[in-house]
């Protein structure tokens, strides 16, 4: 369940950013091939997130798709798991999006 | 509330410090945690919310830990110390391993361990007995060590230039994938009994292997395992990647890991 860490590492983040702020909504990336589970992550934000400046907010997920590059042929194509095959039948493919974890951006109240 | 410096170590990682037998009285035990937190630059900010304004962050969700793993691996290629962070399932025989690899090798070159556990010191007083100075991190409901814990794990350890620290992960193939400790090299641990489609379930922890070690090969006339076909599922994820089968038991194969260890410890 490193969903805990990951939830614990955004909010931590953005504690320190934004140490007095109440935030409303963050807006995350977790790419499809990240091997994180958005669902996991929204479960642990609201209990991870109770006391913190996070508290209530919402939580805002995109989840962009994988692409793989052929070294094959050189065509970037959609990647649906880390074993993707490239549509010219290789298997040489190095993963290159969705891959990543980021905290977009956050939106905060300015009632503070 | 630590007593050392104020802070809410609640739940942090318990970290306990076994000597090797002879190597001398010393006992210490702690949590582990980090006080600086790392600041990454707010890139700026636009307006786009009713009752409020959106800060753009940008930010890596594990930049903080990433960055402690960069200052490991600085800490250790300072003092030429190569850390190999080991992984696998529960069970596969990587304490088994590590115990004969101490016992094998330590009379010719200092190697300390970290051991990562939920709880119980077990581990690192089979590793001291072996021979290693041993950390033990307990992880508490922590499902893999992360670069912090490491960190505090290698301070209280010590260990002498250029040796070789080795990282024993908590057991899960799913969690420590994601996480860099600073370590030199990965190496993954199956063993027989789990399936040679396991490469294939488990991608991300087997595309980030430095080497694959196949263990319990003692126990194959008794199981159904195809050693080719599990090659062939780790080099799907992993082209290139070396696999070794071994027996930690019986000691069979483990000439070809101590060389691999060799090759990867010389190297800056």
């Amino acid at each position: 369940m490193h969903e805990l860490a990951v939830t614990e590492s955004v909010i931590a983040a953005i504690s320190t950013q934004l140490p007095d702020s109440r935030v409303v909504v963050v807006h995350l990336e977790i790419g499809r091939l990240s091997g994180v589970m958005p669902d996991a992550v929204r479960f642990c934000f609201e209990l991870a997130g109770e006391g913190t400046c996070v508290e209530g907010a919402r939580l805002d997920i995109t989840e962009p798709e994988g692409v793989g590059d052929c070294a094959a042929c050189g065509a970037s194509f959609p990647a649906r798991d880390p074993l993707a095959l490239c549509p010219c039948g290789s298997a040489d493919v190095t993963i290159s999006g969705g891959a990543d974890l980021l905290i977009k951006a956050v939106e905060v109240a300015d009632d503070v | 509330m630590c007593e050392t410096c104020g802070c809410d170590g609640g739940d942090a990682a318990r970290l306990t410090t076994l000597t090797a037998p002879g190597d001398g009285p010393g006992h210490a035990a702690g949590h582990v945690h980090v006080h600086d937190p790392v600041p990454v630059p707010v890139h700026g900010h636009g307006h786009g919310h009713d009752d409020g304004h959106v800060v753009t962050l940008g930010q890596k969700v594990l930049a903080r830990n990433d960055d402690l793993a960069v200052r490991n691996r600085a800490w250790l290629a300072e003092r030429g110390i190569a850390a190999l962070n080991v992984m696998s399932s529960p069970g596969s025989g990587k304490t088994t391993l590590l115990e004969r690899t101490v016992a094998d090798l330590s009379p010719d070159r200092p190697i300390s361990v970290i051991e990562g556990d939920q709880e119980t010191l077990l581990d690192a007083r089979r590793l001291a007995a072996a021979g290693a100075r041993t950390v033990q991190v307990n992880t508490g409901a922590g499902c893999h060590l992360d670069a912090a814990m490491v960190a505090g794990a290698l301070a209280a350890l010590g260990p002498p230039d250029g040796s070789t620290v080795f990282v024993e992960n908590v057991g899960n193939l799913v969690c420590p994938a994601l996480f860099d400790l600073g370590e030199r090299a990965r190496v993954v641990l199956m063993s027989v009994t789990e399936g040679d489609d396991k490469p294939l379930k488990y991608p991300h922890m087997f595309r980030g292997a430095d080497v694959l070690l196949l263990n319990k090969t003692d126990l194959l006339p008794h199981v159904d395992f195809d050693m080719d076909a599990c090659r062939a599922a780790a080099r799907r994820l992993c082209p290139g990647l070396r696999v070794l089968p071994v027996s930690a038991t019986r000691g069979d194969g483990l000439g070809a890991w101590y060389d691999w260890l060799d090759e990867v410890t010389a190297a800056p």
